[in-house]
């Protein structure tokens, strides 16, 4: 019940957002925030009460599972299921969610109800994401999340906005359905084999079928995951939407938006067609070495402030994508705190950025320079997030990639030390930023505020995020280690003839 | 031979209340009584399915087969023109013409609709598919503007030619069989191998007939223009209830025929689906004119209709039903929203009238999205669960071809729903524009098509189950 409620309190909360929207722009506002504080306490009680070390029975795979029948005389029941992964990427939402919004707060000023509701529905979408464990449900809030969020872009966004959005929605859609062929071929083959019709993903996995169709199939799931990663070449819609996107939008795109992609190769494509996962990985891992170079280099050569940022992610997610490929127990894990990390690190860079547009009215860094002597707060916080965003020890994304490098190395030596090399990419383009930005002579006089209040709790919730991931990640581990073992093992187990 | 009267109940009730309002006209004109004569025959005739729902199935005559599949879609069709018929009202209030003979028409064309769905027999299909066919071209022309008129002849011209096609089909097979009963001439069709010249004539005539009426590629030329000038809301009869019918029967008369067996009969509906989908929704993509908009999108949907129609297996008659119900209240739903929009002298599709609507009248704005989306297939609504169905039929029966083309639609289809939407929501307003008046029972209807979209979309269980358990034929 927990979990459906998980899903229910952003939605309701997001209609009463909406009709309360016109009684004041406050109030869609604390709606959405006070939705996601419980939501987020709910996480953390289910996190508190996490058996961590206890191993998992067969008949309890699952930590909590609600199962209740939906449209029975198709075979799709409404199956929600928690684990160690699903946890910690529902907690990363619910926390991004309350992060959103503060960026919104003074950002929206205009039907300020209306982006509250596609906000709280486009995190509600993700989160059922993250729990479904139906293929259908999957699907059905896999489409969910999107139209919201292309609300998000094409109401709200800057000044390129619809064709962002458009550009958005077609990649992810065309992904999207290219996926629900292949959850329905897979439904007609295991019916056809056991006579049982059913999108439930405990029966499906282990289906057998020949090589050839589990490749086709395993691209049909994966059109829709790479697109979303985005990895290279599927991800040429990332720079466009997240620049164009308002800043709530952007940290829910980048935070989450993109690890529904990450999650979508773990938990469905590599367990439901392990062989073709086999086979298909050197490909993945160099396209996830290919895209963190790229995504270094053309993020150091981007003027645009948010673009920059955005190309980031490309490389970011490189890194994740390499993880899951070399499907080797640390890099899984490196992959887990990658995914956390990003999802907190990039979400402050695209808050930080987004204040400061709304100060200086402009994302050039051509223009900026020299901001740090009247916004030093600011400048140090975006400091700290580049530092993270390079990968310095101490922090998150340093125990992620070094972990997925560690994990790789064993598979692919030549690999790793290619990833490697895009880290120094990365740490030229990081200084580079800070360099033109808050560094250098004052360009063009400008004279603004530093981060207030708000802005400056929410940054300090990110950067103990942060340090808490760098310097003790162990309880992320934890929670997350058995449910990835349990991955494991499906897929060695039907990896085995 | 006693002819069972009770099964066809509901054709007797629509025959005597067209009769009932002429002559109540005749005597006396009020646009508010003829109203709520028609809305009573409407929902006592939608009332008396479900009691002799015990009957079916019944064989009256030869012509007509009462069974669980006619009394669904004759629901379906009653609900239309329920809903065609309150949007009417005030639509039609303050028009040029008096508005009583519209409704006689509509009562008129739904019993033709009816004796469609349920005919079993050439000749009734024929009556009724005529029947529909002439209250409909008075229906085009109705309120005599010019554009109205223009559309009014040229469905007259293009039906007409297409019904001698399809006589002409009907009277080969005729020929060929010495039968003109569906399932005679099911029993009787020769087997794959053994089709001659004759009967393969006779089919491609009776095929162009009926894709005139679905207005499916290359015989959709009459559609765009039919859709802008004709009332909204009998745009939305058209639309729904016309195509719905002559879809039923279609379904009907194929029913018994593996389509796979005979090669060029499949290869033939294969190419008018794909070209149906890639015209419609690659035409649709330049439209600036609402109505002609949704009539190539509405081009495209019967096509992929024709996805489930060719596949074979349990989900084919269910897949096609549900997508239509589902059609039916999206596509109602999108026009009535222009009918509700639609001033005293032009009806409201130029995109500029949509300007910013959001602003002006959000619940509609909202609507009209909802509508949209369910349109290209998004989550929540019908549209999704249908899309998903036909989909799913065609996974089952491996047509991959028909599905990536469907797929390939969506993509683009997509495409221009999302652009409505944004002129909806981003444009501002266009000074000069005007903001009509407030339609009553028009808004309670898409208030109502509202609420069964969502329900659809949320939790279509007992809806499929209701059209999973239909029988079709006598069995």
């Amino acid at each position: 019940m927990i979990l459906a409620l998980l899903i229910l309190i952003p939605s309701v909360a997001g209609a009463l957002a909406w009709f309360f929207g016109r009684m004041g722009n406050r109030w869609p506002r604390w709606i959405s925030l006070i939705a996601f504080g419980i939501d987020l306490l709910l996480v953390l009680l289910l996190w508190a009460n996490y058996p961590g070390e206890v191993d998992f029975t067969a008949n309890r795979a699952w930590f909590v599972e609600v199962q209740a029948p939906w449209i029975t005389s198709l075979g799709i029941g409404f199956h929600l299921a928690i684990d160690g992964i699903s946890l910690l990427l529902v907690m990363l939402s619910c926390f991004l969610g309350i992060m959103a919004t503060i960026a919104s707060w003074t950002e929206i000023q205009e039907r300020v109800g209306l982006f509250h509701f596609n906000l709280t529905w486009t995190v509600a979408g993700i989160i059922g994401v993250f729990l479904a464990l139906d293929l259908f449900l999957f699907y059905f809030f896999w489409e969910l999340m999107l139209v919201p969020m292309y609300f998000l872009i094409a109401l709200w966004g800057h000044e390129n906005r619809t064709y962002a959005s458009v550009k958005f929605f077609l990649f992810t859609q065309a992904g999207g359905l290219l996926m629900l062929l292949g959850i329905l071929a897979i439904y007609f083959i295991h019916g056809s084999q056991t006579g049982t019709y059913t999108f439930d993903y405990s029966e499906l996995l282990g289906t057998r079928m020949n090589p050839n169709t589990a490749l086709l199939l395993m691209l049909a799931f994966l059109a829709a995951f790479l697109v979303k990663l985005p990895a290279l070449p599927f991800h040429t819609w990332l720079p466009d939407a997240h620049t164009e996107a308002p800043t709530g939008g952007s940290v829910i795109l980048a935070g989450l938006l993109l690890k529904t992609g990450a999650y979508g190769i773990l938990r469905f494509a590599v367990p439901l067609f392990p062989g073709a996962a086999l086979q298909i990985a050197p490909w993945a891992m160099v396209a996830g070495v290919v895209g963190i170079v790229y995504g270094a280099v053309l993020a150091f050569a981007q003027t645009d402030l948010k673009r920059l940022v955005a190309y980031t992610s490309v490389s970011h997610m490189g890194f994740v994508l390499l993880g899951i490929f070399a499907w080797k127990e640390l890099a899984l894990l490196g992959v887990i705190i990658q995914i956390l990390c990003h999802g907190v690190g990039t979400g402050a860079l695209f808050m930080l950025v987004g204040s400061l547009q709304e100060r200086v009215h402009t994302r050039d860094t051509q223009r900026m320079g020299g901001l740090w002597g009247i916004a030093p707060r600011m400048g140090g916080a975006m400091l700290f997030f580049a530092l993270a965003s390079l990968g310095l020890p101490g922090m998150g994304n340093f125990v992620g990639e070094f972990l997925i490098l560690f994990g790789t190395y064993s598979v692919s030596a030549l690999l790793t030390a290619v990833a490697a090399g895009g880290l120094i990419v990365s740490t030229i383009y990081a200084l580079w930023m800070i360099q033109r930005v808050f560094y250098g002579p004052k360009k063009e006089g400008w004279k603004i505020s530093d981060l207030s209040l708000r802005e400056m709790a929410a940054m300090t919730a990110m950067i103990l995020g942060i340090l808490w991931l760098g310097l003790y990640p162990r309880p992320f581990i934890d929670t997350a280690r058995h449910s990835l073992d349990q991955i494991q093992n499906v897929v060695e187990s039907m990896r085995a003839p | 031979m006693s002819i069972p009267l009770m099964p066809i109940l509901p054709l007797i009730v629509l025959s005597a209340a067209s009769v009932i309002v002429m002559l109540t006209v005749a005597c006396y004109r009020n646009h508010r009584l003829t109203y709520f004569l028609t809305l009573a025959t409407t929902v006592v005739a939608f009332l008396i399915l479900p009691v002799i729902s015990s009957q079916v199935p019944a064989q009256v005559t030869s012509l007509l087969l009462i069974d669980g599949y006619a009394l669904f879609y004759s629901g379906l069709i009653l609900l239309c023109l329920l809903a065609v018929t309150l949007s009417s009202y005030d639509y039609l209030n303050g028009r040029r013409e008096s508005p009583d003979e519209y409704y006689i028409l509509l009562l008129i064309a739904t019993l033709g609709s009816v004796i469609l769905v349920a005919s079993s027999h050439f000749a009734s299909f024929f009556l009724g598919l005529e029947i529909l066919s002439i209250s409909l071209y008075a229906l085009i022309a109705y309120d005599r503007r010019p554009l109205m008129i223009e559309a009014g002849l040229k469905y007259l011209v293009l039906a007409a030619a297409s019904s001698s096609f399809l006589l002409f089909g009907m009277a080969l097979i005729y020929a060929q069989l010495g039968t003109m009963s569906f399932p005679e001439i099911a029993s009787k069709l020769p087997s794959a191998g053994a089709i001659d010249l004759v009967y393969a004539v006779a089919i491609v005539m009776i095929i162009i007939g009926i894709g005139f009426k679905l207005s499916l590629v290359p015989f959709h030329m009459w559609t765009p223009d039919v859709y802008q000038g004709a009332p909204a809301p009998v745009t939305a009869y058209i639309a729904t209830v016309s195509k719905g019918a002559v879809f039923a029967l279609l379904l009907r008369y194929f029913s018994g025929v593996e389509l796979h067996a005979y090669g060029s009969l499949f290869v033939i509906f294969t190419i008018i689906a794909i070209i149906s989908m890639f015209t419609g929704n690659l035409l649709a993509l330049f439209q600036t004119n609402i109505k002609r908009l949704l009539a190539y999108s509405s081009i495209a949907h019967l096509g992929y209709l024709l996805v489930a129609f060719l596949s074979s297996g349990p989900l084919r008659v269910s897949a096609v039903t549900f997508y239509l119900v589902a059609y039916f209240v999206m596509t109602l739903g999108a026009f009535g929203v222009v009918t509700v929009l639609s001033g005293k002298e032009n009806d409201a599709d130029e995109i500029e009238d949509y300007h910013g609507l959001i602003k002006r009248r959000p619940v509609l704005a909202a609507t009209f999205t909802a509508m949209l989306l369910s349109l290209a297939g998004m989550p929540l609504t019908a549209g999704f669960i249908g899309k998903f169905y036909l989909v799913a039929a065609g996974v089952g029966s491996m047509l991959w071809l028909l599905v990536i083309t469907l797929l390939v639609n969506s993509v683009i289809g997509l495409f221009y729903y999302l652009r409505v939407i944004a002129v909806m929501c981003v444009r501002e307003l266009e000074p000069g524009v005007s903001v009509p008046t407030r339609f009553m029972t028009g808004s309670l209807v898409l208030a109502a098509l509202f609420v069964a979209l969502v329900w659809l979309g949320v939790y279509p269980a007992p809806v499929l189950e209701m059209i999973q358990a239909i029988r079709l034929g006598a069995g």
